[in-house]
């Protein structure tokens, strides 16, 4: 079994982001089942439409409405859909050109397979039940059988009641997460209660914790060195303002600790003294979170009793 | 405009996955080796540059742990660009025109096994019209390959003999992932199999430039960069004819491409699709060695792929394999961004 940790990590963001004139003229459209486009300056439908000409970057703001059929340009079949992709059943990724637009529009066909699809045929928007302003607005297109609509784009004002100014995009990905093998042996002395540097076969310096390159030499460190568990407050700082979700009670003290034979001091909390009686020079040693709250980190720092550090001793590592 | 070679190249084995490795562990060898090639220290170079993306390990500022391979510390000249190390290169080629350093060192670094690139990949296109419906890049790259057999430029047969041309080549490159006879597979995305995909795998490269007779003195035969250019296209799929790469010829063209024939091009083509787009593209001929690394169809470390085109062009004119050779590495959807870089031994500029 590899000596390597790995947890899950999940990133996830709901994005929220405000729309131009334009972009909120189409999405609102779509909601109300209106497709927009946006003339250039050549006479150009672009759809999705833009808020600046793709050729002489000027302005445009010329709406007009086109079809809610079209024909499809390209295609990809894709037989195994991925989780958030519109439908869960196998789909063609489409480019659309919709009737009375010059460019096309990317999203995808319902179709029964791969022989049903091919450039050149005709669709149309299948809107979603539930509409909000999105390009999700449009559930899918679906195959149609009526002939293009060759008629020129009617102008539209892109008003409308309650226009939609801004999108929330919900964005997640899943990871496995490995810290490597100098973080891995770092987290897993901690399981024990011990602190375990690396030392840099150059310049000598204890870094803790290890990422497995000293940032002065460039090189690597392997050498394994146990420090602390004592340690010495550099410098420090008072946090007045709590914190979401974090259950301690302002104000506390925040401090870097120069951790015994090490030459990095890291960061944490100083508890067990009143907080305008931390002082640089304060020798600490570790809490460990009890049972239940990840006991694989100290909880705080609290004094030992020492008498404090002299400065020469830690003013390297302030 | 001052002479600019690329003077060492360095690279990892690529693989599936190096979970032992931080991304630092990935990078330091590579540093180390350019590095010892030229005999330059850390502290002798005059501007660092990198490329990466956080998205693939998910984690903000994942970059500046990898800095802690180059030796930051006394202070360095430092840059970084959020894409493949080719654009680092270009910010590094910059930096040296002004004047302001006579070495640089350019790295990047890839590691997609944490996370499915294919979605994460997704997270790069517009987030307003595209992103919330997750095409990935296989389906993108799918929609370019349909286009370009409607049109009549290729066929599926053509695109296997690509993929069997570029991993039959990577059986000669000990860095390659994937080489040899790869089956063609079932279809991802139809019209595009496994084979006709890149592999996904974790990686590093390094390179060092330095500027005249610097080059000399560190290099036999420096890879000079005669020309540099990159050029982009409209982030919208539907508004771009996906059969050709008009960014790619303007690139080539101011990078001076057309000026000579090439004897090797090092294509960033990850599909087998746009191999097809940049040759007509590029106006290469069959009489031009391309891909003779196995390209990104045998290795794609994501970030990476595109600084090793650059790396393995300049290494074939570092051996004498190659006298003028062209590199190019792409970003964005269907090739929306190029950068095209023509390098030449000295004998072929005599």
């Amino acid at each position: 079994m590899s000596d390597v940790l790995s947890a899950p990590l999940v990133v996830e963001f709901p994005f929220t982001r405000s729309l131009g004139p334009v972009q909120s003229a189409f999405l609102t459209g779509l909601r109300e089942r209106t497709v927009l486009g946006v003339r250039t300056e050549d006479g150009t439908v672009l759809v999705p439409p833009v808020e600046y000409d793709p050729v002489t970057a000027n302005e445009i703001r010329d709406l007009v409405e086109v079809a809610p059929t079209g024909t499809v340009t390209t295609w990809a079949w894709n037989p195994a859909p991925r989780r958030d992709q519109p439908l869960g059943t196998p789909f063609a990724w489409v480019l659309v050109r919709l009737d009375g637009a010059a460019t096309a529009l990317l999203h995808v066909l319902d179709a029964p397979g791969p022989d049903a699809v091919r450039a050149g045929m005709r669709v149309r928007i299948r809107w979603a039940a539930t509409r909000t302003g999105a390009i999700t607005d449009i559930a899918c297109f679906e195959p149609y059988d009526g002939e293009p609509d060759d008629s020129e784009p009617a102008p539209h004002t892109g008003e409308f009641t309650d226009p939609v100014t801004g999108i929330v995009t919900p964005a997640r990905l899943d990871y496995v997460h490995t810290p490597g093998r100098a973080q891995s042996a770092y987290l897993t002395a901690l399981e024990d209660h011990r602190m375990v540097g690396e030392r840099c076969p150059a310049c000598r310096k204890v870094y803790v914790p290890p990422r497995g390159a000293c940032p002065t030499c460039g090189v690597a460190t392997a050498e394994q060195v146990e420090v602390g568990p004592r340690g010495t407050v550099t410098t420090f700082c008072i946090v007045n303002i709590k914190a979401k979700n974090l259950d301690i009670e302002v104000p506390y003290v925040y401090a870097h600790i120069a951790l015994d034979g090490a030459d990095l001091a890291l960061h944490g909390r100083i508890a067990g003294i009143p907080y305008d009686q931390v002082r640089m020079g304060l020798r600490v040693e570790p809490v460990w979170a009890g049972a239940g709250q990840g006991s694989r980190h100290p909880d705080h720092y609290r004094p030992t009793g020492e008498p404090d550090a002299d400065y020469d001793t830690y003013k390297e590592l302030v | 405009m001052r002479d600019v070679a690329i003077v060492a190249f360095a690279q990892t084995a690529h693989r599936r996955r190096t979970d032992e490795l931080s991304e630092v562990d990935l990078l330091m060898p590579v540093l180390h080796e350019v590095l010892g090639a030229t005999g330059l220290k850390a502290n002798e170079i005059g501007f660092t540059c990198s490329g990466s993306a956080d998205y693939l390990a998910g984690r903000a500022f994942s970059f500046t742990m990898a800095l802690d391979g180059v030796g930051a510390h006394p202070p360095i000249s430092e840059s970084h660009v959020e894409m493949d190390g080719a654009w680092a290169l270009y910010e590094a080629w910059v930096k040296i025109q002004t004047g302001e350093a006579d070495t640089a060192l350019v790295y990047s670094y890839g590691k997609s096994s944490p996370g499915r690139v294919r979605d994460v990949l997704t997270r790069q296109l517009d987030p307003y019209y595209l992103a919330p419906l997750w095409p990935d890049s296989v389906a993108l790259a799918a929609l370019q390959a349909q286009a370009l057999i409607d049109a009549g430029a290729t066929d599926e047969g053509a695109l296997a003999a690509v993929a069997a041309r570029n991993r039959t080549a990577a059986a000669g490159n000990p860095h390659a992932q994937l080489a040899g006879d790869v089956p063609a597979g079932d279809y991802l995305v139809h019209p595009l199999r496994t084979g006709d995909c890149p592999p996904i795998g974790d990686g590093a490269a390094a390179v060092v430039l330095a500027a005249g007779d610097t080059a000399r003195a560190l290099c036999a035969r420096p890879a000079w960069i005669r020309g540099i250019d990159h050029r982009i296209e409209a982030h919208g799929l539907g508004v771009r004819d996906l059969t050709d790469s008009p960014s790619a010829r303007l690139a080539a063209e101011r990078a001076g491409a057309f000026e000579r024939p090439v004897d090797t091009a090092e294509l960033h083509a990850p599909f087998t699709s746009q191999e097809v787009v940049l040759r007509q593209a590029l106006r290469l001929g069959d009489d031009v060695r391309v891909n003779p690394s196995g390209g990104a169809l045998a290795a794609n470390p994501v970030m990476a792929a595109g600084l090793i085109r650059l790396g393995e062009a300049a290494a074939r004119i570092h051996r004498g394999e190659s006298d003028r050779a062209l590199a190019h590495a792409t970003s964005g959807p269907c090739l929306q961004q190029n950068l095209v870089a023509v390098l030449e031994g000295e004998s072929a500029h005599a």
